[in-house]
C-alpha cells in the first residue's frame, strides 16, 4: 500500500477524476452517452438481422485498424499519410475560412451600418447564397486553375456567406441608443465603427465564425470527394472505392475531431475577445 | 507617492464650466409624413428656458416629448419653427442641430457601452473629443466619479456588473463630466421599481446642487416631475403642443420628503386634471404609444 491509497482521492488523478470534479454527475451523463453509442453501433453489426448493416466494421475493428502500426489498408495514426490528409484537409479550411473572415466580416460589417451599401450588396447575396455549395462545383473547376484553387473556393463560399450574414445581422442589432449616446459624447465616426460597432456586433460575429467554421468542413469535405487527391473527404471516398471499410470510419470520426478542435478554438479565441460578457454574467471576475 | 499624484491630478476646473444653457424653442413642429399619410407629432410649440433651469415635460405617450427631446439633441429635425441655444441658431428644419457634447442625453434604457468598463464609459467624451489625454481623462474622471456619490470604487468594472441604479448614476456622471449646456433625460427613471426610483431622485437633486445645469426631464410621472424641476410643461395629445406651463416655486434644496406638503399637493392637483385630460384623449383614440 503507497501513501497516496491511505490518502485516498489524490488531487492530480487524470483527466478523468478531474473531469468528474469539474462536471459532477454530468460527467457520467456524458460516459454514459459514448457508451452507448458504441454498443448500439456494434449491436446494430453484430445482432439487426438486416443485410446492411452487416457490412459495417466493428468498432472494435476500427479502433484496431487506427492504432495499428502496420494498418491493414494503409492508414492509421502510424502512416504519413493519414497526416497528409489530415494536414490537406486542414489547410484548405482554414485558407477558406481566414479568406471568409477577411472579406466577411468587413463586408457584413459595413453592409450593416450603411443603408447603400446594404441595399446594395443584398441583391447580389441574395441571389447567391441560396446556390448550394456543390452546385459550384463544376464552374469552378473551369475557372480556377486547377483542383486546389476550386476545392477551396467552393469552401471559401458557405463560409463567407456565413460571416457576411452574422456579421451583418450583429451590427443592426446593436440598440441605435449606443449609436446615439456616442454621438452625444462626440464620436467621430471612426470612433464609433471601432467603440460601437466592432465590440456590439462582436458576439454575432463569433456565432457566424463559428458556423462557417462548420460549413467549411462540411463543403470542404464534399468538394474534396469529388476533386482532390489528398484530404479526409477523399480518403473517405477512395475507401469506400477500394472497399476499405474501418478506413471510412477511421476518415470521419478524424473529421469529427478536427472539426471540433476548430471550433472549441474560436470560443476560445471569442472569450477571451469578450471578456465583458463573461464577467457581466459573472463567469470570471 | 500620493501627494505626488495628487499634485499632478487636474483640478475640476480643468473644463471651463460654461453655466450657460439658455434655450429657445420657438413654434417647433414636427410632422411625420410615412408615405403620405401625414402625422403631427409636434405642433407650434414655444418654450423660454434659462440657463441652469430644470423643465420637465410631462405629457401621455405619444404626445411628442420624446420627438422634443430628440430635435433639441439633433437625433431628429423639425418640420418647422427654430431653436436658439445662447442666442445661436441651434436648430431649423433647414439646418437641424447635430447630435453633440454640449446636449448630451441619458437614455431611457440606459446606453452605457456593456463592452467598456465604468471608467472607460465615463472618460469616453474626454478623450473622443480631445480634450484630455487618456491618463489626465482616468484621474479626472476618478475624481468626478468620487464627488458623484463615491463612484470611484467601480470604475474598473463592467456595466452588466453594478446594480441597475448604479449603472444609472454612472450615466449622469458620463453625461456631466463633458459639462454640456443642456442635460436631456429621456425617462430615465421608467424601467425602476419605486424605491430605486425614489433613490434616484435624491441623487438627482443631489446631483442638480452640485452640478447645476440647464435640464430637460421627459416623463409620465408628474410628481417626480414637480419635485426635481422649476418650471413643468404639461403636453397635450396628439398633435403635441403645450398645454399647460407651471412654476414651482418649492424651494431648493429638494427633498422627497416634499411630496407631502400642502404646497407640493397644490400644484399636483393643479396639473393633475390637465395631465388626466389629455391621457383619456388618448385612451379613447387608442392610438398606438409612440414613446
Amino acid at each position: 500500500m503507497t501513501a497516496s491509497d491511505i490518502t485516498g482521492p489524490v488531487k492530480s488523478n487524470g483527466l478523468a477524476s478531474r473531469l468528474v470534479a469539474l462536471m459532477g454527475a454530468r460527467f457520467w451523463w456524458m460516459m454514459l452517452g459514448y457508451v452507448s453509442f458504441v454498443g448500439l453501433w456494434q449491436a446494430s453489426v453484430m445482432w439487426l438481422p438486416i443485410e446492411a448493416f452487416q457490412r459495417l466494421p466493428h468498432p472494435l475493428e476500427v479502433i484496431v485498424e487506427w492504432f495499428n502500426p502496420d494498418p491493414d489498408y494503409g492508414i492509421s495514426i502510424f502512416t504519413e499519410d493519414y497526416y497528409t490528409h489530415i494536414f490537406y484537409s486542414t489547410y484548405r479550411a482554414l485558407t477558406s475560412f481566414f479568406l471568409a473572415c477577411l472579406l466577411g466580416i468587413p463586408l457584413g460589417i459595413v453592409m450593416g451600418w450603411k443603408v447603400p451599401v446594404r441595399e446594395y450588396a443584398s441583391t447580389i447575396i441574395g441571389i447567391l447564397r441560396p446556390i448550394p455549395p456543390l452546385a459550384w462545383v463544376p464552374l469552378a473547376i473551369l475557372v480556377f486553375p486547377g483542383v486546389e484553387p476550386s476545392v477551396i473556393f467552393v469552401t471559401f463560399l458557405v463560409a463567407f456567406f456565413a460571416t457576411t450574414i452574422n456579421s451583418l445581422l450583429g451590427v443592426r442589432a446593436i440598440h441605435e441608443d449606443y449609436f446615439r449616446a456616442a454621438e452625444c459624447l462626440g464620436a467621430s465616426q471612426i470612433d464609433t465603427l471601432r467603440d460601437v460597432i466592432i465590440p456590439g456586433a462582436m458576439p454575432s460575429i463569433f456565432t457566424g465564425l463559428q458556423i462557417a467554421m462548420g460549413a467549411a468542413w462540411f463543403s470542404l469535405v464534399a468538394g474534396e470527394m469529388i476533386a482532390a487527391q489528398f484530404g479526409l473527404g477523399f480518403l473517405i471516398w477512395e475507401a469506400y472505392n477500394l472497399i476499405q471499410y474501418p478506413t471510412i470510419i477511421i476518415g470521419m470520426a478524424t473529421l469529427g475531431m478536427v472539426g471540433y478542435a476548430s471550433s472549441a478554438l474560436i470560443r476560445v479565441v471569442g472569450n477571451r475577445l469578450m471578456r465583458w460578457r463573461l464577467e457581466s454574467i459573472g463567469v470570471m471576475k | 507617492m500620493t501627494a505626488k499624484r495628487a499634485s499632478k491630478r487636474p483640478t475640476p476646473d480643468a473644463i471651463p464650466e460654461t453655466h450657460s444653457g439658455a434655450f429657445s424653442i420657438r413654434d417647433v413642429g414636427k410632422v411625420y409624413d410615412p408615405l403620405g399619410a401625414s402625422v403631427v407629432a409636434l405642433q407650434d410649440c414655444s418654450l423660454e428656458i434659462a440657463a441652469n433651469e430644470f423643465v420637465a415635460v410631462v405629457g401621455p405617450s405619444g404626445c411628442g416629448k420624446s420627438t422634443l427631446m430628440n430635435i433639441l439633441a439633433g437625433f431628429d429635425a423639425p418640420t418647422s419653427g427654430a431653436i436658439d441655444l445662447d442666442g445661436v441658431p441651434l436648430a431649423t428644419p433647414d439646418k437641424p442641430a447635430k447630435p453633440g457634447p454640449d446636449r448630451v442625453v441619458v437614455f431611457q434604457h440606459g446606453a452605457l457601452f456593456p463592452w467598456m468598463t465604468v471608467l472607460d464609459n465615463v472618460t469616453y467624451g474626454l478623450t473622443r473629443q480631445g480634450r484630455m489625454g487618456k491618463k489626465e481623462a482616468a484621474e479626472y474622471a476618478h475624481d468626478f466619479l468620487q464627488r458623484a456619490g463615491g463612484l470611484a470604487r467601480v470604475a474598473e468594472q463592467f456595466p452588466g456588473q453594478i446594480s441597475s441604479g448604479m449603472q444609472r448614476r454612472v450615466e449622469f456622471v458620463r453625461a456631466l463630466i463633458n459639462d454640456p449646456k443642456i442635460l436631456l433625460l429621456d425617462e430615465p427613471f421608467r424601467a425602476m421599481d419605486t424605491v430605486t426610483q425614489a433613490r434616484m431622485h435624491r441623487y438627482l437633486l443631489e446631483m442638480n446642487e452640485l452640478f447645476p445645469k440647464t435640464t430637460m426631464f421627459v416623463t409620465h410621472n408628474l410628481e417626480e416631475a414637480i419635485l426635481l424641476s422649476d418650471t413643468v410643461v404639461v403636453m397635450t395629445t396628439r398633435p403635441g403642443r403645450i398645454k399647460l406651463k407651471v412654476n414651482v416655486d418649492l424651494p431648493r434644496p429638494r427633498t422627497p420628503a416634499m411630496m407631502n406638503t400642502p404646497q407640493f399637493l397644490a400644484l399636483k392637483k393643479q396639473m393633475l386634471s390637465a395631465v388626466h385630460e389629455e391621457a383619456q384623449k388618448a385612451f379613447e383614440r387608442g392610438e398606438r404609444e409612440m414613446a
